[in-house]
């Protein structure tokens, strides 16, 4: 193979060596490009933004993270929720009024989309559930979540 | 080896043995996919999770696996028509071209039904849906191109440059859910570590992937031969075999 590549005609390799320089010369374009939208390319902001004052205050803009096992409310009658999110660091109170999606579970990733009001509730028009990418039978679960238990019993 | 390649490239030889391979691969998809839709939507345990709605993973995990995989081939074997000027490789690329927009158009489709109940949209543009979806134009592009293009061999060329280019998106799709934050999950089965998927769940899922490999490669040696008798009209070859027939 290799042999044969430099044995290669003249034209034949200045055409190969104009197509990776074409090759190379897209993909430092391309990334440039996504490198000055990095932010824009983000779907979400994390709790630890928003408390931080990251998170646009004026627009809507999405808020990922993990719901807090034991915050899920549902104060009345209505659909409305009240629940708090966290990235492990900070946490923010979330309210919302709609259908949950299936995969809506304290302990479970959600993204959701809404403004942040004055006194740092995130009201949410949306919301997403976001499937991490473990795949198993509901028994390997139960039997991990015991070995779990297990763990933090000691 | 180089030597096999150069024969495989004649045009009547690879008529002849592209013919002869065509039973065999179909015998062979059709054993695979039996296998594997019986061991995906039958044997498999349901998701802790999901329930039975994870089932679409079958479907949709190796449709999206096959639209990256298909437009490599498209763009290399474009390139190397444009290096040596083979025909056959030039005829490889541009009929992957509708085979890899039905993938991608899949990989969507089956995406979006599942998200609307799992997720809860049937669309966000994150940057996993997006360059997905910018795959998928990239394709109908090629298309496009070609058919505008009169003369075939120019056309060819024309359009390798266009996949060429294209090949930027490839990387971006596979590692747009680990640079960006995005609704889609990360990658299970694709990564340097332990696959996150049960061993049951994963045996019918890879061998989806390997009947879809197949799947293409007989949609592919079809459409090659469709082309290649289009462009070779009035050759002695084809004249001889088409009088056997």
């Amino acid at each position: 193979m290799m042999s044969s590549a430099f044995k290669m005609k003249p034209i034949r390799r200045a055409r190969l060596s104009l197509i990776l320089l074409m090759v190379a010369g897209v993909s430092v374009a391309a990334w440039f490009g996504l490198r000055s939208f990095n932010e824009n390319l983000m779907f979400f902001f994390s709790t630890s933004d928003v408390v931080e004052g990251k998170a646009p205050k004026d627009h809507l803009f999405r808020l990922g993270g993990m719901v807090v096992k034991g915050t899920v409310q549902r104060p009345g009658e209505g659909l409305t929720v009240k629940f708090i999110l966290t990235d492990m660091a900070k946490e923010v109170p979330v309210e919302y009024t709609g259908i949950l999606p299936d995969l809506f579970r304290e302990g479970q990733g959600i993204i959701a989309n809404g403004k942040l009001t004055e006194n740092g509730v995130f009201v949410a028009q949306e919301v997403l559930a976001k499937h991490d990418e473990n795949y198993m039978p509901p028994e390997v679960a139960g039997s991990m979540k015991t070995a779990q238990n297990k763990e933090s019993a000691k | 080896m180089m030597k096999f390649l150069h024969k495989f490239s004649s045009p009547p030889y690879f008529y002849s043995i592209s013919g002869r391979m065509l039973p065999w691969l179909t015998a062979l998809f059709l054993v695979l996919l039996a296998y594997g839709l019986y061991g995906g939507l039958v044997t498999a345990p349901a998701d802790y999770q999901q329930g039975d709605s994870f089932r679409i993973i079958y479907v949709h995990v190796p449709a999206a696996w096959m639209s990256m995989f298909i437009y490599m081939v498209m763009a290399v074997s474009g390139g190397i028509g444009l290096i040596w000027r083979i025909k056959l490789a030039e005829i490889v690329s541009i009929s992957s071209a509708p085979i890899g927009a039905s993938f991608t158009l899949l990989a969507l489709v089956t995406g979006s039904l599942w998200g609307k109940p799992m997720w809860g949209t049937w669309w966000v543009w994150d940057a996993r849906l997006t360059s997905e979806l910018i795959l998928f134009f990239l394709y109908l592009g090629v298309i496009g191109l070609y058919n505008a293009i009169e003369d075939n061999r120019t056309a060819s060329r024309a359009v390798a440059i266009l996949a060429l280019v294209g090949v930027v998106n490839i990387p971006i799709i596979h590692y747009s859910v680990e640079w960006w934050s995005s609704l889609h999950q990360g990658p299970t089965v694709t990564k340097f570590a332990k696959p996150s998927i049960h061993i049951d769940m994963l045996i019918p899922l890879l061998v989806m992937a390997v009947a879809f490999k197949i799947y293409y490669a007989i949609a592919l040696l079809l459409r090659c031969r469709n082309e290649l008798v289009q462009r070779e009209q009035g050759s002695r070859w084809l004249d001889e075999v088409l009088e056997k027939v």
